[in-house]
């Protein structure tokens, strides 16, 4: 269950990074994006100037925390934010349910 | 020296043609039949007289995993200049072209990205400021 990825310490890992929660800024004003997008919108509008192998990384590591997911259409791949694992963390201290409930 | 050809790796010449025609809107330049392909190139009707698009077979064995390993990632082979991204955008999508980047304004200038139906995909790109002047 994907659901259970994102609980964990991955998450926070993923957050304490200010590229990957640019990442997620970009991914929060429109879903389904590109590689090649979301790499442009990190250049042009962060003069985020990393390559797209990093890139590529922090996704890897958006996507293990389960704050990403990628699906294929045909020939193309596409990134889409899941607030899923934010939504944890909120239940957990805002809402005050017991994480338990969660696994 | 300058840019007179640009090429772009398609799967089939004739398909080819009539996207790069009849949806994009460029205008046959050349065409002339040499060995199973063809000298096929298209240009701007805005500038005749300008850069050559050549429709070149992709029948080399080390272009489609090239070509593939680029859509995958959403690159574009190439940009082309338009007046105003969204308006292009609009129109496009109306012929029923697949556009895997609507449009996004990106520094200065507003980019988008199309499947040119033969195994690329194709930026478009408009200033943010139009200014004839």
């Amino acid at each position: 269950m994907p659901i259970v990825a994102g609980m964990g310490d991955e998450v926070f890992k993923a957050l304490a990074d200010p590229t990957r929660r640019k990442i997620l800024d970009e991914l929060a004003e429109r879903q389904g994006q590109t590689l090649f997008e979301i790499c442009s919108r990190l250049s042009t509008k962060h003069q985020i100037g990393l390559s797209r192998q990093a890139i590529s990384q922090h996704l890897a590591v958006l996507e293990a925390a389960g704050l990403v997911e990628t699906r294929r259409e045909g020939r193309y791949k596409f990134h889409d934010l899941n607030t899923g694992p934010l939504e944890r963390i909120t239940d957990r201290w805002i809402r005050r349910e017991p994480p338990e409930s969660h696994r | 020296m300058k840019v007179n050809l640009s090429s772009v790796y398609v799967d089939d010449q004739e398909k080819a043609l009539r996207f790069y025609t009849e949806v994009l809107g460029f205008v046959k330049r050349s065409d002339i039949p040499l060995g199973a392909d063809r000298w096929l190139t298209v240009v701007s009707p805005e500038e005749p007289d300008g850069t050559e698009l050549v429709l070149e077979p992709d029948s080399h064995p080390a272009v489609r995993p090239y070509k593939e390993a680029l859509v995958a990632d959403g690159i574009p082979l190439t940009s082309f200049a338009v007046d105003d991204v969204r308006e292009e955008f609009a129109r496009l999508s109306e012929l029923g072209v697949r556009f895997v980047q609507e449009p996004v304004e990106m520094g200065e200038i507003t980019v988008a990205v199309l499947d040119d139906t033969c195994g690329n995909l194709i930026q478009i790109a408009s200033h943010q400021t139009q200014d004839g002047a």
